[in-house]
């Protein structure tokens, strides 16, 4: 709860800021302020306790999963300050913004309450259709931003409406009182349509086929920076929520309820493997990759009991990965108007670090050993087998095949192909940001048991 | 001292190597692969005292995964090939200038890590890791010093890296259901473990579709000539040399071990398998008319040959067949650095534009021929003794099969010798052939000193490996 406070005034501050006209520091207070909410979050991990008659629910899960945002929210704002660079007067507002997306998914990860995980979800949606559409004079960025409102808000609109069929079925918002109804058996029938509806919210929302139409477009839209925080913390956030959704609410008593998630996976898997070969543009490939690796996101959803530990570390691996690819994109394609991927050509020649930092983050995200991306992986695929669903697995290895083949495109690029002239100087925010999230993502990779064994 | 050193040694200096500058990383990448190689030899005399070398410490905790190296008399004389052959690979290559030179040293040294920890690795997925480990380097080895048209090296190194992707992946899943199965990932624990035909027969499969590819075996071989033409020497060298014995050496330790009743079941199947390698790839070796390329569908025809002494499951078998991977290892290497010292000159691979070289130099001319001559495993070289003994086991199996397989002594004449009429006899060529350089020569003799060495006293390997192999096959023979 603390942590969740703690979050919110920070952006409140932020604005402040711009009124003393102190914007020099607002990135450097920001980012020593999350580091301070880390240790918030290091420092009563351990406390289980609910806030509010129970809107607010503090557990190991809510508090794992708000380090990693706050992590990712941490390097996203330190890649700010030269993204930008144009737009200075701005900053106050982007950086308040990004915080306040924070906050709302920290609210979703630590909800108790169904309104409480649905105003977290709108502060969420709300912070990224601003950004999306934050280039202002960009008409792509404005589409972006249009389209990503459009469909959120509708996907919005499924999970409200789902959420007052449970509410009719269960006369409760409360999240444990749902649960203890739906344990009994004498539910009605309309509370597992309303979990349809909100599970396909959630489903819109992280871009899982047949749900992941706007994701391309409004990835290849929208400022980089904003795609990157689409892809990595607000994926890896709704995810999570999903996951609490199912779990908390015992979603998955019905026997359907896994044989379409299985299918969804399946899908989402293989169509965004398959829409991503034929990419040219770094940001919709990426963007493909995404929808195929909320595919395997979803195999978590399957093996619930085991499934939070290995879905935090998969998260981990997958957002950590993405941030540093991102901040190497980001340079690479600043200035240009374009992110197609010639645009990488020869990276290797003018900055071996970046494109190393680059090839990494493919390689973990293609499922490379010694990247924690083959562990996610692998970890997904043993708790798969041992709930039984080896054709389900079978899939995900061939797609982890196919995939290779689009991360290559890029690798290839960076190190075989003759050199683009880069003269802009690498801002050293993006160098560091790079460097530490791929440290960051091999060190979960040597040692995955830190993240593993937090839930335990 | 464990065999965690030779590992520390070799990452260490992946490390030291890059940071040492292009002027120097040859000779510190030559100076760890040295360091290694003595590491190697006081691991072996201390595991010969009866000194327990192995290394086990829990890595994750759930799934249980150990940090969990062995050595055993297979695991050592792995190592030594793979210690012994890097040292040699990286000498071999003075003579050639790279560009960044510390990145290509680093990147072979990190391989040789990565091999190293493959042939020690007792806990399957610590196995896997460095198994998939050793694709990466060889990758960009491949990819960035490679010769030809850059679009078709491109499109053959990826090929390469996929397909063994795919492969490894299948085994990965194989993995993934032992695990279930055993709650461990350790090779004691899954060596023991009872499953049913059923289960053996597609776990059989899915580690074949790792082996098969890096081996390779038909007709999972369409990647290897052109990668092995493509890829500098270095590179071809690594592969050919140690890179595929990987996939032979976990045959024996992994497949068979976990999985014997299929193995036992369709042992024909896979024994033909091998030798249908051994025919086709020397057919295809006949009618090739790039040095390179020749070689590499030979070195088909050898591998064909060893897979199919593994798979006869029989101590005869398995001690030629490791007997023969070491020989053909270095037989492979001197056999690529001689294509290599004839394209320092002639800067071509053409067999046809080749010709006329024993007249200039007598002395490059005797050591190719003894090259040959090992590569045909005449008596009196390491390659005899292995090939022999494959085919002995093979015998036993079936008549026809040994029959067939020794005929990679009739069709290798063939090939070999009239590859050498090509490449060496004949009038002088326009071209002048510069006689070998000391480090040529050096690097040549050394290759065939150890190659005759072990031609006529065998005995310190065999005695090495057997033990260890007879443990395997108990393991084999658990569901009598």
């Amino acid at each position: 709860m603390i942590t969740l406070i703690a979050i919110t005034g920070l952006g409140v501050l932020c604005l402040l800021f711009e009124i003393l006209n102190w914007r020099k520091i607002i990135i450097p207070f920001t980012i020593l302020g999350l580091l301070g909410v880390l240790g918030l979050i290091y420092s009563d991990f351990n406390n289980v306790e609910s806030y509010y008659n129970n809107m607010i629910v503090v557990d190991k899960f809510g508090m794992a999963f708000s380090g990693l945002f706050t992590v990712l929210a941490i390097f996203i704002i330190a890649l700010s300050h030269d993204f930008y660079a144009q737009q200075q007067g701005k900053l106050s507002d982007f950086i308040a913004i990004k915080i306040f997306l924070l906050a709302g998914s920290v609210a979703m990860v630590t909800f108790g309450n169904l309104a409480m995980f649905f105003l977290g979800i709108e502060i969420l949606s709300i912070a990224l259709y601003i950004l999306a559409a934050s280039d202002r004079l960009n008409l792509k960025s404005n589409e972006a931003g249009m389209k990503y409102f459009l469909m959120g808000s509708f996907a919005s609109g499924f999970i409200l409406f789902g959420i007052a069929l449970v509410y009719g079925a269960t006369g409760s918002f409360d999240v444990s009182e749902i649960y203890a109804l739906s344990q009994s058996g004498l539910i009605p029938q309309w509370f597992f349509i309303g979990m349809i509806l909100i599970i396909v919210g959630m489903l819109f929302k992280i871009a899982a086929v047949p749900f992941h139409f706007w994701a391309p477009d409004v990835y290849e839209g929208s400022p980089l920076l904003t795609t990157a925080t689409m892809s990595t913390l607000a994926k890896v956030v709704a995810m999570a929520a999903l996951y609490k959704l199912v779990s908390g609410l015992n979603a998955n008593s019905s026997p359907i309820f896994e044989i379409v998630i299985a299918v969804v996976s399946v899908l989402s898997m293989t169509v965004g493997n398959l829409m991503a070969l034929r990419q040219d543009n770094v940001k919709r490939m990426l963007a493909f990759s995404g929808v195929s690796h909320a595919g395997f996101m979803l195999i978590a959803l399957l093996t619930l009991s085991a499934g939070s530990g290995i879905l935090l570390y998969y998260t981990a691996a997958y957002a950590l990965a993405g941030i540093a690819a991102f901040s190497v994109v980001i340079y690479v394609c600043k200035n240009k108007g374009n992110e197609s991927i010639a645009n990488f050509n020869g990276l290797a020649k003018s900055h071996p670090l970046l494109a190393a930092v680059l090839a990494g983050a493919l390689l973990s995200m293609g499922g490379i050993p010694v990247f924690s991306g083959f562990f996610g992986k692998f970890m997904l695929f043993t708790e798969a087998i041992n709930s039984g669903y080896l054709a389900v697995v079978l899939f995900a290895v061939v797609n982890s095949i196919i995939s290779i083949g689009y991360y290559f495109k890029v690798i290839l690029a960076m190190y075989t192909k003759e050199s683009v002239v880069l003269t802009a100087k690498v801002p050293f925010a993006y160098y560091a940001v790079a460097v530490v999230s791929i440290l960051l993502n091999l060190v979960i990779g040597l040692f995955p048991s830190l993240l593993l064994d937090l839930m335990v | 001292m464990d065999v965690t050193s030779i590992l520390i040694i070799l990452l260490f200096g992946t490390f030291a190597t890059y940071f040492s500058g292009d002027k120097w990383a040859g000779k510190v990448a030559l100076f760890f692969g040295l360091a290694s190689l003595a590491a190697t030899i006081m691991v072996l005399n201390q595991y010969l005292a009866g000194v327990d070398v192995n290394f086990m410490a829990l890595w994750i905790k759930n799934p249980q995964v150990y940090f969990a190296l062995q050595a055993d008399g297979l695991a050592i004389a792995m190592l030594l090939l793979t210690t012994a052959l890097v040292p040699v690979i990286i000498f071999s290559s003075f003579g050639n200038k790279f560009e960044s030179a510390k990145s290509i040293y680093a990147l072979i040294i990190f391989m040789a890590f990565a091999m190293a920890g493959t042939f020690l690795a007792a806990d399957g997925l610590l196995y896997y890791m460095f198994w998939e480990l050793a694709l990466v380097p060889i990758y960009f080895i491949a990819l960035m010093w490679g010769n030809g048209d850059a679009e078709k090296r491109k499109k053959a190194v990826v090929k390469f890296f996929i397909y063994t992707f795919a492969g490894s992946l299948f085994m990965l899943a194989a993995f993934a259901y032992l695990y279930q199965r055993s709650g461990s990932f350790l090779i004691s624990d899954l060596s023991r473990l009872p499953l049913s035909e059923a289960e053996q027969f597609w776990i059989f499969l899915a580690f074949f579709a790792a082996y098969a590819i890096k081996i390779p075996l038909i007709p999972f071989h369409t990647w290897q000539a052109a990668v092995y033409q493509k890829a500098p020497t270095v590179g071809t060298m690594l592969l050919s040399g140690i890179m595929l014995k990987m996939g032979l050496y976990s045959v024996i330790r992994w497949q068979l071990q976990i999985a014997p009743l299929a193995a036992k079941e369709y042992m024909n199947v896979f024994i033909a398998l091998g030798i249908a390698g051994v025919i086709y790839g020397s057919i295809v070796a006949l009618r090739q008319k790039d040095l390179k390329r020749l070689l590499a569908y030979s070195s088909l025809a050898h591998v064909g040959l060893i897979a199919a002494g593994c798979y006869t499951l029989t101590l005869d078998g398995f001690v030629g067949a490791v007997l023969q991977m070491i020989a053909h290892g270095f037989v492979v290497v001197g056999l690529f650095f001689v294509a290599e010292i004839i394209y320092r000159r002639f800067e071509t691979r053409k067999i046809a534009k080749m010709g006329g070289i024993r007249l200039q130099s007598p002395k490059f001319t005797s050591m190719f021929m003894i090259l040959v001559f090992a590569s045909l495993a005449l008596p009196g070289t390491f390659n005899f003794i292995g090939e022999f003994m494959v085919l002995f086991s093979l015998s036993q199996i079936n008549m026809v099969f040994a029959v067939l397989g020794g005929s990679t002594i009739i069709l290798g004449a063939v090939y070999m010798l009239r590859m050498f009429q090509n490449v060496m006899l004949g009038e002088i060529n326009t071209k002048l052939f510069a006689d070998v350089t000391l480090q040529e020569g050096l690097t040549l003799g050394i290759i065939i000193a150890f190659l005759l060495f072990f031609g006529f006293y065998p005995n310190p390997i065999i005695e090495l490996v057997k033990p260890s192999l007879e443990n395997i096959l108990i393991n084999i023979n658990r569901f009598q």
